[in-house]
């Protein structure tokens, strides 16, 4: 029999990824639920005061958005790293970085899109002016991807680590940070009516840069871990 | 085939997988027909199937998916993967997932990679940990068949292996 071709392995990775997602589903609901929680938490401690609350949605959710993908990551790659098959993907036929790839896409389906999915109704119950809400949307749209592709290189650096968690978000956090800069911004500038398009410009530039760095880097530092 | 033997500790898993490339050696490099491994890559990883202390299949998937996916990410052999259930035993869980299965059952599913993708090199550490008697058996003569068909079997074994026939030389680390 013929060996798969490239995209096929990609794809079969990824329908195994979200298939161990389908039947672990406790776990990955556990990031959005935190997601929802702390943004729903907010209006109770700050008060009644709508201004303020609309005035702040943007950060809320965006730094809601940073800490659930922060507690998501490190499922791209523990249990595979436990139970030995990220030896075997190591030692596939097929190039290491698509496989990566595959599994970050993996992972940003099962959550970065739910927090985009969800975001709308947040925003809305924390009084964000309607101008804003396309942007926030597009934002998201452009940012989990981000932060799942950066996120991976810092996970495969720890996975091998008996208690990765605390460098970890050492490690990635710094990096989310112009994440989190431009793209809050980008809504304050939505609300307030300006043009948004150098800040949705400066995202996509993140997003490609990370598309086709991080798995390079992120396959090297798996090998790293392994060793 | 090459049986590595030593004492608890004296390097056996790390030579294996310093063999697979997964671990660097400190010095020098590993060729496979003349070449260094690090720039075969891919090419290499066709020809090798390796079995490590872990059993590197997925508690959450059935048995049928675990090697469905180990074909996808290698070299598929033409044997069907019910046979090959059959053929470690374990023909009645293919739809089981492996988190039911027992620890000797796993490692057969483990060791089932080794039917389902085609390679010449399998590198093996500890194959018969958790397995009875029988499928003990089984196993042994499939590295008999390997090796008749021009096939490399590096291993580790705590066990006696009979082979009877086949060309067995042994490397001692303790010694």
């Amino acid at each position: 029999m013929k060996r798969l071709s490239l995209s096929q392995a990609f794809i079969y990775l990824l329908r195994r990824d979200l298939t161990l997602a389908v039947r672990n589903r406790a776990e990955f609901a556990n990031p959005i639920l935190f997601f929802v929680l702390v943004i729903t938490l907010f209006p109770l401690a700050i008060g009644a005061v709508p201004e303020l609350l609309a005035r702040i949605a943007p950060g809320i959710i965006w730094v809601a958005a940073l800490l659930a993908a922060m507690l998501s990551l490190d499922s791209i790659f523990r249990s595979d790293f436990d139970d030995g098959s990220l030896e075997q993907l190591l030692m596939s036929a097929h190039p290491m970085p698509v496989l990566v790839l595959a599994k970050v896409c993996a992972h940003w389906l099962v959550t970065g899109v739910p927090l985009l999915l969800i975001s709308p109704v947040l925003a809305e119950m924390l009084g964000m002016p309607a101008a804003a809400q396309g942007t926030l949307f597009l934002t998201i749209l452009i940012g989990t991807p981000i932060l799942s592709l950066v996120g991976a290189i810092g996970v495969a650096l720890t996975v091998g680590l008996p208690k990765g968690g605390i460098i970890l978000s050492l490690l990635v956090l710094p990096l989310y940070v112009p994440v989190l800069i431009f793209a809050s911004s980008a809504i304050e500038a939505a609300a307030g009516g300006l043009d948004v398009s150098a800040q949705i410009y400066m995202l996509l530039a993140f997003l490609f840069v990370s598309i086709s760095l991080s798995p390079l880097a992120t396959a090297a530092a798996l090998r790293m871990s392994m060793s | 085939m090459l049986l590595v033997e030593g004492s608890n500790g004296s390097g056996k898993t790390s030579l294996l997988r310093i063999l697979t490339g997964l671990k660097l050696a400190d010095e020098g490099d590993v060729y496979w027909r003349g070449q260094s491994i690090a720039r075969l890559a891919a090419e290499y990883y066709e020809q090798v199937s390796y079995v490590g202390h872990h059993d590197g299949v997925k508690r959450e998937l059935s048995c049928l998916e675990n090697l469905r996916l180990v074909q996808a990410m290698g070299k598929p052999t033409e044997l069907d993967l019910d046979t090959a259930l059959d053929r470690v035993n374990l023909y009645r869980y293919g739809d089981s997932l492996v988190a039911s299965l027992s620890a000797g059952q796993k490692r057969r599913l483990a060791l089932a990679r080794l039917l389902v993708v085609e390679s010449v090199l399998w590198i093996l550490d500890e194959p018969f940990t958790s397995l009875d008697k029988s499928s003990m058996g089984y196993f042994e003569s499939l590295f008999d068949q390997h090796l008749q068909q021009q096939g490399v079997v590096i291993m580790t074994s705590h066990h006696d292996i009979p082979m009877a026939g086949a060309d067995v030389q042994r490397l001692n680390l303790s010694a």
